[in-house]
């Protein structure tokens, strides 16, 4: 095992500072770190943090975070790791990462470190070495992991796919026009935060929620109750035909004035108990994985394919097709079979 | 720039208890439009705030901007705790209103450069490429 990985095994914040930075710039040695770190991954909670611009994530995680360190009595503390992306220009390949401003109530905590990321030209709210990162965070033993995205405002399937509970965060103003509350966000949500609970529009804006909750999910119960037909608000994961169902809650909360914080921390909790119950972490973790593999794989065999075969003939084939004198499938045959010019 | 030249990390901070952010965060920006990651952490920040943040973002560089006077104490302080923490590679820079006398001091300390405010953020930019890429940048 190389020292840094040891290091980063024993605790050492400098080591997994400096690992995190070749992870993320992709160098043969972070490669060969992440290998060596694979067997201690699977532990953390991933919890994704996405949503408009400004609509508080950054606020959010600071006060989940704090609670997370500061737990009621009886209740574990946990240790948190935050990875905040926020996007680079893509004019001059630079960034200005400010998500750590809202985060100073972390400060001197050696339960929490905190990470900032420039997307670097990727779209979909992360970075393209976010989940390796995230997992030099899982084996160095932090259980909960806070992953802030981009926040342009689009549905940001990446951070679902990457983590095991994903926060879609509102605010009243921005949802005011109901078009604006994209139906694909409500698809990646396993909770609907409504932050800035305080300002005027909160109401409305949780209506607006609950309406697209109920076209996304048809599938909920009504039942008759002194004669009114009443739906059952989606709060709870609800059994349904001996299988269980989870329900997005929407959690009303004001990052500000630490309101609503434990509740959500309490939905957050919920989630993780019904994703083990419903054998769905199992499902998630090994759905991610496929995905990797196939993505590696792929990647590997068009590298070995590409290094056996010359410019020259892959030329010599486009300039057939482009002729006419091929179709794109033969042309592709061709080159793969190795069919004689 | 480059796409393959190592991607310059900048921890932007204004230390101190004065109010306004204005000139850190030009140079925020600057740095930003010569292709580096900037990190941003705002007002008020303790020395101890500054260099937990150096070290988790494993940054190259810090630059610190402080019109409140305090700069000598403030300075050594940040350096020290930067050196404490094993990132003795880490350069720092100073902005702000810096008497000339101060800043002989501060570079004698370990300061790799000090800027008053008449400064063109090219000069900052030119300054930071060399310090952390040596000659190549040039
Ligand atoms: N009134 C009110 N303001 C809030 C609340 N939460 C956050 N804010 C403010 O909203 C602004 C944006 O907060 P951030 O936490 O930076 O939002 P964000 O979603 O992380 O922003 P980006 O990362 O830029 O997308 C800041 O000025 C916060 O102080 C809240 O619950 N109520
Ligand atoms: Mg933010």
């Amino acid at each position: 095992m190389t020292i840094v990985v040891q290091d980063v095994l024993h605790g050492s914040r400098l080591a997994l500072a400096r690992l995190l930075s070749q992870i993320e710039n992709s160098t043969p040695a972070g490669y060969t770190a992440l290998s060596e770190l694979f067997p201690h991954t699977g532990q953390a909670h991933l919890v994704g943090v996405t949503g408009s611009p400004g609509t508080g994530k950054s606020s959010l995680v600071n006060r989940l975070a704090w609670h997370y360190r500061h737990p009621p009595e009886g209740v574990p503390q946990k240790r948190v790791a935050i990875v905040a992306v926020d996007p680079s220009s893509p004019f001059s390949g630079g960034a200005v990462l400010g998500d750590r401003v809202r985060m100073r109530d972390l400060t001197g905590d050696s339960g929490v470190f905190i990470r900032s990321m420039a997307s670097r030209g990727s779209l979909g709210g992360l970075a393209a070495a976010t989940s390796g990162l995230v997992q030099a965070f899982d084996a160095a033993g932090f259980e909960i992991i806070l992953i802030e995205t981009v926040g342009a405002g689009q549905a940001e399937v990446e951070v679902a796919r990457l983590a095991h509970t994903t926060l879609v965060v509102e605010a009243p103003g921005l949802g005011d026009d109901i078009q604006a509350i994209k139906a694909g966000i409500l698809e990646i949500a396993d909770i609907l935060v409504i932050n800035k609970a305080d300002r005027p529009g909160a109401e409305h804006t949780e209506r607006a929620l609950r309406g697209m909750l109920q076209l996304a999910h048809p599938g909920r119960r009504v039942f008759r109750h002194h004669g009114a037909l009443e739906t059952v608000q989606p709060s709870q994961p609800e059994p349904t035909s001996g299988e269980s169902v989870w329900l997005p809650p929407i959690q009303k909360t004001i990052a500000t004035e630490d309101s609503g914080i434990v509740e959500l921390i309490d939905q957050i909790a919920k989630h993780h108990q019904y994703l083990h119950d419903s054998g769905e972490w199992e499902q998630k973790t090994r759905a991610r994985l496929q995905s990797e593999f196939d993505d590696l794989l792929h990647t590997a065999l068009v590298q070995r394919w590409r290094a056996s075969v010359t410019d020259e003939r892959i030329a010599h084939i486009f300039e057939k097709l482009a002729q006419r004198q091929i179709a794109p499938r033969d042309a592709v045959s061709a080159l793969l079979n190795g069919v004689p010019r | 720039m480059n796409p393959l030249e190592k991607k310059i990390r900048v921890l932007i901070a204004k230390p101190g208890l004065d109010g306004h952010d204005r000139g850190a965060k030009v140079v925020a920006r600057a740095l930003r439009d010569a292709g580096m990651e900037v990190i941003y952490t705002g007002l008020r920040q303790t020395p101890e705030m500054i260099a937990e943040a150096a070290l988790q973002e494993d940054v190259d560089v810090v630059g610190l901007s402080i019109l409140s006077g305090a700069h000598n104490a403030l300075v050594p302080r940040v350096l020290e705790l930067l050196e404490a923490n094993g990132q003795t590679h880490v350069q720092l820079f100073v902005g702000g209103i810096i008497p000339d006398e101060d800043t002989a001091a501060l570079k004698a300390a370990g300061v790799s450069g000090v800027y008053g405010p008449g400064t063109l953020t090219d000069q900052i930019v030119a300054d930071v490429r060399l310090g952390v890429l040596g000659e190549t940048a040039a």
